[in-house]
């Protein structure tokens, strides 16, 4: 029995790195076979037909990089000039909470502060812009995507800038920023010259991921990007929902022009990345010392990190505000009344979205967890060490863009009869709520105490006890947190549950989204809420519980 | 209950932990070479100074040995082999620098944890742990949480623990290093003389002269040489 269970204990990685690569693999193999052609169509003719092409490419290559570029300057700028200041502390205890906002969410929240009726616009009028009636602006969906670009920075700051601060620790910052100064170089200098390229590394592989997603995004462009044409990944979405089904080889080609604009992307990234280190090296070898860089890049940073959690913020905020708004006219800052109207006239609706939104997310997310501790058990019990190729597949799903392989998982799925079915989207949710719950809880579980373990396995405890009954219970708060970070990520899926499901399985984020181009603020603003509750509630919860659990036992108190 | 370590039970076999002709090497280099028999009650002291070994030699013994290491002759508890078998099935309790309790747990808890699982009901294993609490001079400690009790009380239920367990043999990993002067004279003298009450036989790992004075029996280096 033992035997038999340590044998299906030690298959765990493995069959996790497949239920990972295999839909990947899969649904690129499923989106190039008809986006050649192969199944009939001249696809890749019908694609070069679209007089939108090239304009969608350059937008989502721009957009994409620009994007990152700038989101990675924040965070360096950030962290170079200020460490250890009180508006980066004040920030971050803002923003942490803030980072399992769905993306569409923030959208929409950066949708509402930025439109011409929106709450930067009302804040000006009528005395400074002397509107009385909102504009007829094009400041949402602007043709060059740079309400894009804004709202992507404000929701990828807060994720590379927290992905930093946990790798910062095994950098030597401290030490090594003590050193630069002692040498003369200003505090951007030396961190920019000795502590980035280290740190950089570590950061490597998340900012990968954001490129991905910035150039793919496809629920962010929808609801700030242009229209006409939208960016490539929306045009292929677009085709893929084609109620005729006569685009979908279209599509395919699509997404496979998209997918090596990715790759071009990222190839040019890693060459930029030579060049950068090269420089820096450069700076550092000369002996430049930038004494005087700080004092007018520190306004700069504070003025970059304060509007970026001023953009979330106040984004977030203006959503719930909408949802219980009364009369509301334009210019006024806040509205006249408020009112449940909303709440009240769409609950059943609401309730019932929510539900299968959670049911998803738990689904998902009891999936992962499952696989995940299984993994780090099995490198426990079997000495079993991840290699670096295996963490790269664990971010396959997450640097592929989804919108080059989903639209051939669907291709199975609708072959199959899954499609549309829970089941089937839960499983697709799995594909990258899982990088993610590893990621969150991997950290932890390997950080404990291994004399625990052998304390209690001198006591003849087996391993099965050991785990149940010791390190399970020990590490509930990162179980819990990595649970919600798991639920966090199901309930953003925008396009793995519009494509997967058909159209048929609603959640709150399909459809916060299908509203967004409708002008009910009000809904729009309840279903919003209700996405950035959920996992809200889920992380209170994972601090709540193990507080309540363990409310006699100092040992356990949470150390952070 | 079975009581393996009563001298009725180990008078055929010869009693004791036998290291038989022990060696580890890392690649080339000898880090233990031991060839010696502990009796019950008896304390081998192990001394020498950090990086000698020490800890390798308790690996080799609890059954925790890295891969990188090569282990040859026996480990013999009791008369049986141990050498093969996982730590859980060794019977060799240990005793760290830190006690080590479970944080989740309450003291009792911590306590029950260690004993065997036949023992039942209920009832007979907390009467198991209020006897070890009365023995160790915490009559009524059960339901406290470890991290509010002092350093010398935490010794001592790590050791009550240890001992619940029913070991045959006890590893003693520097365990009063931690004490202060007063509490540590205390504490090595309540360990020592449970031990040698109990004939279990003892490998006391320290870099510590007064600790091996105490201990009172043969002191040796990893590489077996008096010291």
């Amino acid at each position: 029995m033992t035997q038999a269970r340590g044998g299906l204990l030690r298959l765990a990685p493995v069959l996790t790195l497949i239920l990972l690569a295999g839909p990947v693999i899969a649904g690129l193999l499923g989106t190039l076979i008809p986006g050649l052609g192969l199944m009939g169509g001249t696809p890749v003719a019908a694609l070069l037909a679209w007089p939108g092409l090239g304009r969608a490419s350059v937008l989502s290559l721009a957009t994409g990089v620009a994007a990152t570029a700038l989101s990675l300057g924040i965070v360096v700028l950030i962290l170079a000039a200020l460490q250890g200041s009180a508006v980066l502390r004040v920030m971050l205890r803002l923003l942490s909470p803030l980072l399992a906002v769905p993306h569409a969410a923030a959208a929409l929240g950066f949708a509402f502060l930025i439109a011409p009726s929106g709450w930067i616009g009302r804040a000006l009028s009528p005395w400074a812009t002397g509107w009385t009636a909102p504009p007829d602006l094009l400041i949402l969906n602007d043709p060059l995507g740079l309400a894009l670009v804004a709202g992507l920075v404000a929701k990828e700051v807060p994720f590379l800038l927290l992905m930093a601060l946990a790798a910062l620790p095994q950098t030597d910052a401290p030490r090594r920023l003590l050193v630069a100064a002692s040498l003369g170089r200003g505090q951007v200098a030396g961190f920019v010259t000795v502590v980035l390229p280290v740190l950089y590394r570590q950061l490597r592989l998340p900012v990968y991921a954001v490129l991905a997603y910035a150039m793919t995004t496809v629920d962010m462009a929808m609801i700030l990007g242009p229209s006409l044409p939208p960016t490539l990944s929306v045009q292929v979405v677009t085709w893929m929902m084609d109620p005729t089904l006569a685009h979908r080889s279209t599509a395919a080609a699509g997404a496979m022009v998209q997918l090596a604009l990715v790759g071009v992307a990222l190839a040019g990234w890693r060459l930029a990345e030579g060049a950068g280190r090269a420089a820096l090296r450069a700076l550092a070898e000369a002996g430049w010392r930038g004494t005087r860089l700080d004092a007018a890049l520190r306004p700069l940073a504070a003025v970059a990190a304060g509007a970026v959690t001023l953009a979330l913020i106040a984004g977030l905020a203006g959503l719930s505000l909408w949802s219980v708004a009364g009369l509301w006219p334009f210019p006024d800052a806040l509205p006249h009344t408020l009112s449940a109207t909303v709440w009240m006239r769409a609950g059943p609706d609401l309730a019932r979205t929510a539900l299968a939104t959670l049911a998803l997310a738990v689904l998902a997310t009891g999936a992962a967890l499952a696989l995940v501790l299984a993994c780090l058990e099995a490198e426990h019990r079997h000495g079993l060490t991840p290699t670096g190729r295996a963490l790269w597949l664990l971010y396959l799903p997450l640097v592929i863009p989804q919108v080059a392989f989903l639209p051939g998982l669907q291709g199975f799925a609708l072959r199959s009869g899954a499609e549309g079915s829970l089941p089937a989207v839960a499983c697709a949710h799995l594909v990258f709520v899982l990088p993610y719950v590893f990621l969150s809880l991997s950290p932890s579980w390997r950080a404990w105490d291994g004399r625990i373990a052998l304390t209690a396995a001198t006591f003849g405890a087996s391993p099965a006890r050991i785990f149940w009954r010791l390190r399970l219970p020990m590490l509930l708060r990162p179980v819990l947190t990595a649970c919600a970070v798991g639920v966090a990520v199901s309930v953003g899926q925008y396009l793995p549950t519009l494509l997967i499901g058909g159209g048929r399985v609603e959640t709150l984020t399909t459809e916060a989204i299908a509203l967004s181009s409708g002008g009910n603020r009000r809904l729009i603003g309840a279903y919003a809420l209700l996405q950035m509750a959920l996992p809200a509630i889920c992380f209170a919860l994972a601090v709540l519980v193990p507080a309540f659990a363990f409310r006699h036992r100092r040992g356990m108190a949470a150390t952070a | 209950m079975t009581a393996p370590n009563d001298p009725c039970h180990t008078a055929r076999a010869p009693g004791g932990l036998h290291l038989d002709a022990l060696t580890v090497r890392r690649g080339a280099d000898l880090v233990v070479r031991l060839d010696t028999r502990i009796a019950p009650g008896e304390v081998l002291t192990i001394m020498g100074p950090s990086g000698s070994g020490k800890s390798t030699l308790l690996a080799a013994v609890t059954g925790t040995l890295d891969a990188a290491f090569a282990l040859q002759g026996r480990i013999v508890l009791n008369g049986q082999d141990v050498t093969r078998l996982p730590t859980r099935a060794r019977r060799i309790g240990l005793l760290f620098q830190e006690d080590v309790l479970f944080p989740h747990l309450s003291v009792a808890g911590n306590l029950a944890f260690a004993l065997p699982a036949a023992l039942r009901p209920r009832a007979a294993r907390m009467a198991r742990v209020e006897a070890a609490l009365a023995e160790a001079g915490l009559p009524g400690y059960g339901p406290r949480d470890p991290a509010t009790l002092s350093g010398g009380q935490r010794a001592r239920v790590a050791l009550m623990r240890t001992l619940l367990a029913d070991p045959a043999a006890l590893l003693l990993d520097e365990p009063f290093s931690r004490l202060d002067a007063a509490l540590r004279d205390q504490i090595r003298r309540f360990v020592l003389e449970t031990a040698r009450a109990r004939g279990l036989p003892v490998i006391l790992v320290t870099h510590d002269a007064g600790d091996a004075a105490a201990a009172g029996g043969p002191v040796l280096s990893p590489l077996g040489a008096p010291a």
